[in-house]
């Protein structure tokens, strides 16, 4: 294991010095070198507040700088730092060390991902999901060639599809979908509850169109309604529920 | 045919299947379960038609619905435009078959040449 003293006596800008440590065990693979992943285990100093992204920053800039991982804003609105955190997918800057009840945090990266290194994925076919489901409001007249300047809603119309709207693209429901490990071709979770936001928004006129693209063999009905989408999605949205919302389009029930 | 067409029959099969294996199993309980599977009272069944065709229904709505399964389970298996059209047609020839030669049973035991 490797310890905090000996190795470098850098400072931080904001040093970790609690009397308290947790063993970080750090999932390390990289796909031109490694035929299979192995864990590097590190002594980390935490705080009550301290997260597992910045357990991770402490390990990178204190003993192995190599540590690969994707972070940005550091408050769960980019949704690039998703990993694996104790076995549950997590956005590592929303997870603090204290809340997870262990004194070894073991991450890695997520899974039905490619990894880039480390634990840093690829995130192509999220994107490309993503996209395939036109994620944009469809209309014949807009404001470009109307005289309406803006398409008003009831607040009763928001409700229909808002927590829909909180999605922010970090691919944990992807993560811990049992069909995206088995299906390269599905469709995903966040595309499908992508796709219900915008069929249920009634700006929208694109509904023909996305049902269209999710009924298909490796669509919305190779969902089997596990619901760990649900359970791990750090803003609250409910991707499963989504799904079967769109179901009732399609089996006739909502119009 | 579109997916949800398919998973509308896939669906509807599973509910009338139940329907109807119900009465199959209330109809059994009707006589000693040892008595009911003596080799004269299953020829009896087949030859009773409403029964028979009873019996054909289920044939139809199990083997329709359990080939469909087998086809999303094998699709989820694995990908690939060949492979896929070849479980799609692979189910749907076996459904065919199994309902044929199922069917060639009921009939037969009904026209007494059994």
């Amino acid at each position: 294991m490797t310890q905090a003293s000996g190795i470098a006596n850098e400072q931080t800008s904001t040093p970790l010095s609690s009397s308290k440590s947790i063993t970080l065990r750090i999932s390390r693979y990289n796909p031109e070198h490694d035929d299979s992943s192995k864990f590097m285990e590190f002594s980390v100093p935490y705080e009550r507040w301290t997260t597992v992204l910045e357990a991770i920053l402490e390990v990178k800039k204190h003993f192995d700088h190599s540590v690969a991982v994707r972070y940005s804003c550091r408050q769960a609105t980019c949704g690039s730092c998703g990993m694996i955190i104790n076995g549950k997918p997590r956005l590592a800057c929303f997870t603090k060390i204290s809340e997870l009840n262990s004194n070894v945090v073991t991450v890695e990266p997520m899974n039905n991902f490619p990894i880039i290194r480390d634990l840093a994925v690829k995130f192509e076919r999220l994107f490309d999901t993503h996209q395939k489901i036109k994620p944009y409001l469809i209309r014949d007249d807009t404001e470009l060639t109307s005289d309406e300047k803006e398409f008003l809603q009831s607040p009763e119309e928001v409700e229909q599809y808002i927590q829909f709207a909180n999605c922010i693209k970090c691919g944990l429901c992807n993560s811990a979908c049992p069909t995206m490990a088995t299906d390269s071709s599905f469709v995903g979770p966040q595309a499908l509850a992508q796709a219900y936001r915008y069929v249920a928004d009634s700006r929208d006129k694109g509904k023909d169109s996305r049902l269209k693209i999710i009924d298909d063999s490796h669509g919305i009905w190779r969902c089997h309604f596990a619901g760990s989408c649900s359970q791990v999605c750090p803003k609250g949205v409910d991707p499963a529920m989504g799904i079967q919302l769109l179901r009732g389009y399609l089996l006739g029930f909502r119009s | 045919m579109r997916e949800s067409t398919i998973m509308k029959i896939h669906y509807g099969t599973a509910l009338a299947a139940v329907a109807l294996v119900a009465v199959h199993i209330l109809m059994r309980l009707t006589q000693g379960f040892a008595e009911s599977l003596e080799y004269e009272s299953v020829l009896a069944n087949y030859k009773f038609i409403p029964y028979a065709i009873m019996l054909e229904l289920i044939l139809i709505l199990l083997s329709v619905h359990g080939f469909n399964g087998l086809r999303v389970i094998l699709l989820e298996l694995k990908q690939g435009r060949l492979y896929e059209k070849a479980v799609s047609y692979g189910c749907l020839a076996a459904m065919i078959a199994l309902i044929a030669y199922g069917s060639r049973t009921i009939i037969m035991t009904n026209m007494g040449m059994v």
